[in-house]
């Protein structure tokens, strides 16, 4: 079937989609898009979150029909040509390592802040606890958002 | 496969009518786990996502009508007083991203006996609308889990909504699992006080082939309340009397063991659950003040 959905604000279309197929298929292979990783197609790890329609998802367990006519934002719509304060917080507090699991915390964190300009320690334990990372420990995780949020707050 | 993609609930109804084999999809936190690992190759989906009746709620009556496709974070955020029991519960499903697509209507219709809404719909009371071409059926909660991820759903059924008691009392919800976020419940329980009928309801999840009441422990403790006038008096509870209601709701559990806990640990843990949940429901009741602690 063919698939029509915007991404990063630009109208995409896929063809040839497997009804089974997940929207992280459709964008990773489809259209070549591969920030949203791939780790796990259960729903655990988090890696592969985006938005849809503006609310964070993992985009592995989005059928790709259920994604006609709808938007979706990537970890590659987050900075348009120069990064995006989350993005910088991340590299500046040391919060990448393999980076296997750094474009779903973009996205997660992202929406955090949007929502949540000055969050909690809570708050961002609990906004992140969908996102798995396997190097970090979390620490330098947790100090890229508070990071980012300060920054907001100064610029802002 | 064949992707069906009903704009209206008519539609849907008619759709599963002629293709009674087609699988639902609403948040697929569950269809599409299966579909990822090749545990099932339905052929052919049946998309609940652009029904809009299925993702609002009504709440002018007695009941909540909740709509079967309302993601977890709405029921945390909105339905908090008018469902409390079924807001705690929602709020340890998986994580925000499972939260932000996963419904009760699909927890109902994986009906695994460690479904989190299960214990709190028991608690609360309430009632399952399915429908069909052919009408509307209301299915008391109970009646729906038939088996292990089995329920009471026929062929061309889908759930329209989940009508719940309105909370006229306190209610609690505790899970036990390794941690706070992303758990598949070892077991859980769900507490509510219903104090206009003056009695207690209870639902035990991941302790039996389905989830159950545990009902000897119900009537129990709503006979001592009322017989050692409780409700009047409004005093702290004896702890004998909490210590035989964990007993008999221990006594409830059929449960099996797992990689996740042996029989005799959930058959404790329940106990502990019943006893800990009727402290904060009894606590909040008689001071007013809510208990905001994890189990
Ligand atoms: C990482 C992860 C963590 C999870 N953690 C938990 C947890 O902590 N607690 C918990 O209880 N569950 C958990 N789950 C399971 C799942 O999220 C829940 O069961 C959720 O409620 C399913 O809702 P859904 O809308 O996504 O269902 P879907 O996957 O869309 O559907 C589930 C089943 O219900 C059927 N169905 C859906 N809607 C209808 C309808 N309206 N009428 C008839 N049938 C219907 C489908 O055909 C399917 O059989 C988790 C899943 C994942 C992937
Ligand atoms: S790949 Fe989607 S959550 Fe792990
Ligand atoms: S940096 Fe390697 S998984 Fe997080």
């Amino acid at each position: 079937m063919r698939v029509n959905l915007t991404v990063n604000g630009r109208p995409q279309q896929a063809d040839d989609v497997w009804e089974g197929e997940s929207l992280l298929y459709v964008l990773r292979e489809r259209l070549g898009l591969p920030g949203s990783k791939n780790a796990c197609e259960q729903g655990e790890c988090g890696s592969c979150t985006v938005r849809l329609d503006g609310v964070p998802v993992c985009a592995c367990l989005v059928a790709a029909g259920q994604a006609e006519g709808r938007e979706v934002v990537t970890v590659e719509g987050l900075g348009e040509g120069e990064l995006s304060a989350v993005q910088r917080a991340f590299i500046d507090a040391g919060a990448v390592q393999c980076g296997f699991c750094t474009p779903g915390l973009l996205v997660a964190a992202d929406e955090l802040l949007e929502h949540n300009p000055q969050p909690s320690d809570a708050d961002i334990r609990e906004a992140l606890s969908g996102n798995l990372c396997r190097c970090t420990g979390y620490e330098k995780i947790l100090d890229a958002v508070r990071l980012a949020a300060a920054r907001r707050g100064e610029a802002g | 496969m064949d992707f069906l993609r009903p704009a209206g609930w008519a539609e849907a109804l008619a759709a599963k009518a002629e293709h009674p084999t087609a699988v639902p999809i609403a948040g697929g936190t569950d269809v599409m786990v299966e579909i990822n690992f090749d545990h099932r190759r339905p052929d052919r989906l049946l998309d609940l996502n652009r029904i809009g009746e299925l993702y609002t709620w009504e709440t002018d009556g007695p009941e909540v009508r909740l709509g079967a496709a309302v993601p977890y974070t709405r029921i945390m955020h909105e339905l908090r007083s008018e469902l409390p029991g079924l807001a705690l519960a929602a709020h340890t499903v998986g994580s925000p991203q499972i939260r932000n697509r996963g419904s009760v209507g699909g927890n109902l219709g994986a009906a695994s006996p460690a479904g989190d809404c299960h214990p709190a719909l028991l608690a609360a009371g309430a009632t399952v609308e399915a429908e069909s071409v052919r009408g509307t059926r209301l299915i008391p909660v109970e009646e729906f889990y038939t088996g292990v991820k089995r329920n009471a759903l026929a062929p061309d059924e889908l759930i329209r909504a989940i009508r719940i008691q309105r909370a006229t009392g306190p209610q609690q919800f505790a899970k036990v699992g390794t941690r706070n976020a992303m758990v598949i419940a070892v077991c859980a329980f769900a507490m509510a006080l219903h104090p206009g009928e003056r009695t207690v309801r209870t639902g035990i999840g991941s302790a039996a082939p389905t989830p159950v009441r545990a009902r000897t422990a119900e009537d129990f403790l709503t006979a001592e309340l009322r017989d050692g006038g409780y409700w009047e008096s409004g005093r702290p509870l004896e702890p004998s009397l909490a210590a035989e209601f964990g007993r008999l709701a221990a006594g409830a559990c059929n449960p099996i063991d797992d990689v996740r806990g042996s029989a005799a640990y959930r058959r404790h843990a329940v106990g502990v659950l019943a006893r800990r949940t009727l402290a904060w429901v009894w606590a909040e009741h008689t001071t007013g003040e809510e208990n905001h602690r994890c189990a």
